[in-house]
């Protein structure tokens, strides 16, 4: 066991590196300097400024430096508005997260909830609609889902207003980032609980005379959850790619938003932090998976 | 030693008896006709094949059709194909083009609803002429809506396809020589892929997609500019980082049919290495790999449609759904339509080869076969 969380924590730090090195490097290979503005600079300021970034240096120097300043904490400077990355993280990312835990928590309840009703009512009515409703939702893009919800809700009926700085209003994009995980999530637990009906112990425990609800809680349901504790690290990932674009049309100002118009503005700096910061979450988020996986379920060997 | 030979000679030639001993031909020398009765009708009909032999690909295709939903998405999708093939020949409009009147440009034919034509057009109509119905309306640039979805869609179609073929090559040549060398190569190989696999995706997708296209200079005239450099970047992406998965199944199908009986039973009768792969491994893993690359096309219109909607799919003005999604959000408010239009179409692609995939999968997964 100590052995395998050794391995997968120096794997994810490998691919943090790696992450590093491809996002500085593929972000210095764009041709033009930060300092190319339309109105070209004398080439003595240029210099001022190559020198005062450190941008003069090999680009291994300055890879060196860059990596130091991570290891510190601090992403360096925005190159649109010159802000701290360190303050515009700090102050969208709560949103953002706030967001992603909402939509996440209520992806796995409900996908579970509702994946395993499906399974125990299996060809019944409830069945049928839960498994089209999943289905039609895993082939609806985010971005759809969530014009289409500001457009009716928002703007059409009034109910819920558009979100401002001064009014935040979770509920229509944390639906529109939790309906595809959602439907996934139920997909997946309808197939798991049919499998865990199927099995051996269960009919053992209906021969012996246990109450339904019972097998289906100490029994089935425990042995369902294993498939989607695998699937909720990828989920996550999901949620934060997908947030980029719900925070987009809602206008909520979270890091996906910022991760956009970073790229909208060529902001290189912007986009090479929030990327590196994005997936590092994502990476750690991965492990924790992994590794609880690994925990629940004692049957998997551990390489 | 030649004397010997000419022993072994005579041993091999005169003294052997015709018949190989513990063998189970029949010496017909010792029966003869009378010892023979002719078969009942009764024993004969025994012979007789009751229903028509069916190979693995019939079988499959007989499960297929019985498939409502798999045949309701192959219809879907074929009727999506004839629209993209054929539309284009008969409204006479481009997706590029600014509508005009008898060569004077219609300023008024700006965001049309469905169906209506521009007082311009309604005058031309009016006295005598005849205008295609615009059947979406048109957009805010004066250009035939409808025309321009339809491209729409066989752009994301296209780069569907096309990305799954390149993340189907890629991962099969990765994944067979990795399953099939083994050992030290193999170990190598994969740690590469648990790496990749383990990379954000969707965030390498973005940062590669945002340095190609200020990277990426094509002639002009040449059949790359033509595509787009966003088109092949996109691309290269898919080619850089989807096929991870795509190698490691089927590496693991490799491994699992390298170490059945019937591979060992071919061996053993000397059968070369090149008919064993050609005989027995490529058809006992085909149908995975056709399932998941049919799996992929969806998953790949997707990420187009993402890119797209971020701001870097396609080079405008060639439109992809994505992108003319993500044009729509602008005048939401009073043209709710012209976001609706190319989103049922993403929603209706990816969901009929959602579940024309599992259709597939249903049918010739060997391992769900009972």
């Amino acid at each position: 066991m100590v052995r395998y969380v050794i391995k997968r924590i120096l794997l994810a730090i490998a691919t943090v590196f790696i992450i590093c090195l491809i996002t500085f490097f593929v972000m210095h290979a764009v041709p033009g300097g930060p300092f190319n503005r339309e109105k070209a600079l004398s080439q003595a300021t240029v210099d001022a400024l190559n020198e005062r970034y450190g941008l003069n240096k090999p680009l291994w120097t300055q890879f060196m430096n860059y990596m130091k300043g991570l290891l510190k904490g601090d992403f360096g400077v925005s190159l649109k508005n010159g802000r701290e990355i360190n303050e515009i993280i700090g102050e969208s990312f709560p949103i953002s997260a706030k967001l992603g835990l909402m939509a996440i928590t209520i992806a796995l309840v409900c996908g579970t909830i509702l994946g395993s009703l499906a399974a125990i009512m299996r060809n019944r009515l409830p069945d049928r609609i839960i498994v089209f409703l999943s289905t039609l939702f895993t082939a609806v893009p985010s971005f759809v889902l969530a014009t289409l919800l500001l457009l009716v809700f928002s703007i059409k009926l009034g109910w819920i207003p558009v979100w401002s700085a001064t009014e935040t209003h979770y509920l229509l994009p944390v639906i529109a980032l939790a309906a595809y995980p959602m439907a996934y999530t139920t997909r997946l637990a309808k197939t798991s609980m049919l499998d865990a009906l199927g099995q051996d112990y269960v009919r053992t425990a209906r021969s012996k005379g246990v109450a339904k609800w019972r097998i289906i809680f100490k029994h089935a349901l425990r042995n369902s959850l294993i498939p989607i504790i695998t699937y909720a690290g990828p989920q996550i990932a999901y949620i934060i790619t997908g947030s980029m674009v719900v925070e987009t049309v809602f206008t909520v100002g979270g890091i996906g938003t910022k991760f956009v118009s970073a790229i909208n503005n060529r902001d290189y700096t912007l986009i090479m932090a929030t990327t590196i910061f994005l997936a590092t979450l994502m990476v750690v988020a991965n492990v924790i998976c992994d590794l609880l996986y690994k925990l629940v379920d004692p049957r998997i060997k551990y390489e | 030693m030649s004397e010997e030979k000419k022993k072994f000679d005579n041993v091999q030639v005169g003294n052997m008896p015709s018949k190989v001993p513990f063998s189970a031909q029949i010496d017909l020398s010792k029966f003869n006709a009378s010892m023979f009765e002719k078969a009942s009708d009764e024993e004969k009909r025994q012979q007789d094949v009751m229903s028509e032999s069916t190979t693995f690909f019939k079988d499959g295709m007989r499960k297929l059709f019985k498939n409502p939903l798999a045949v309701g998405s192959i219809i879907v999708i074929g009727l999506v194909l004839l629209v993209i093939i054929f539309a284009p020949m008969i409204v006479p409009y481009s997706y590029e083009e600014i509508l005009s009147v008898n060569g004077v440009r219609d300023k008024g034919a700006k965001n049309l609803a469905p169906f209506t034509y521009s007082k311009l057009e309604q005058q031309y109509v009016d006295a005598g002429g005849y205008r295609f119905p615009h059947i979406f309306g048109t957009d805010e640039q004066c250009r035939d809506y409808f025309i321009r979805v339809v491209y729409g869609t066989r752009v994301s179609l296209l780069v569907g396809f096309f990305a799954s073929i390149i993340v189907l090559i890629i991962g099969m040549i990765y994944g067979s020589v990795s399953g099939y060398m083994g050992g030290r190569v193999d170990l190598i190989m994969m740690r590469i892929v648990d790496v990749i696999y383990s990379l954000p995706d969707m965030l390498i997708v973005i940062l590669l997609s945002v340095v190609l296209q200020t990277v990426m200079k094509f002639k002009s005239g040449s059949f790359l500019s033509s595509l787009g450099t966003n088109m092949i970047s996109l691309f290269i992406v898919f080619g850089l980082l989807y096929w991870v998965g795509m190698a490691r199944l089927i590496r693991g199908q490799i491994l699992s049919i390298k170490e059945n009986e019937y591979i060992l039973a071919s061996k053993s009768i000397g059968t070369p290495t090149r008919m064993i792969i050609k005989k027995h491994i490529i058809p006992n893993c085909l149908s995975v790999i056709i399932i998941s690359t049919a799996l992929q096309i969806p998953s790949a219109i997707f990420t187009e449609s993402y890119l797209s909607f971020v701001g870097l799919g396609v080079q405008a003005p060639m439109p992809s759904l994505g992108s003319l999604a993500n044009s729509a959000r602008g005048g939401l408010q009073s043209y709710p339509y012209k976001l609706l239009f190319p989103a049922l179409m993403i929603c209706l692609i990816v969901l009929s080869l959602n579940l024309l995939g599992d259709g597939l999968r249903d049918a010739f997964d060997p391992k769900l076969r009972k």
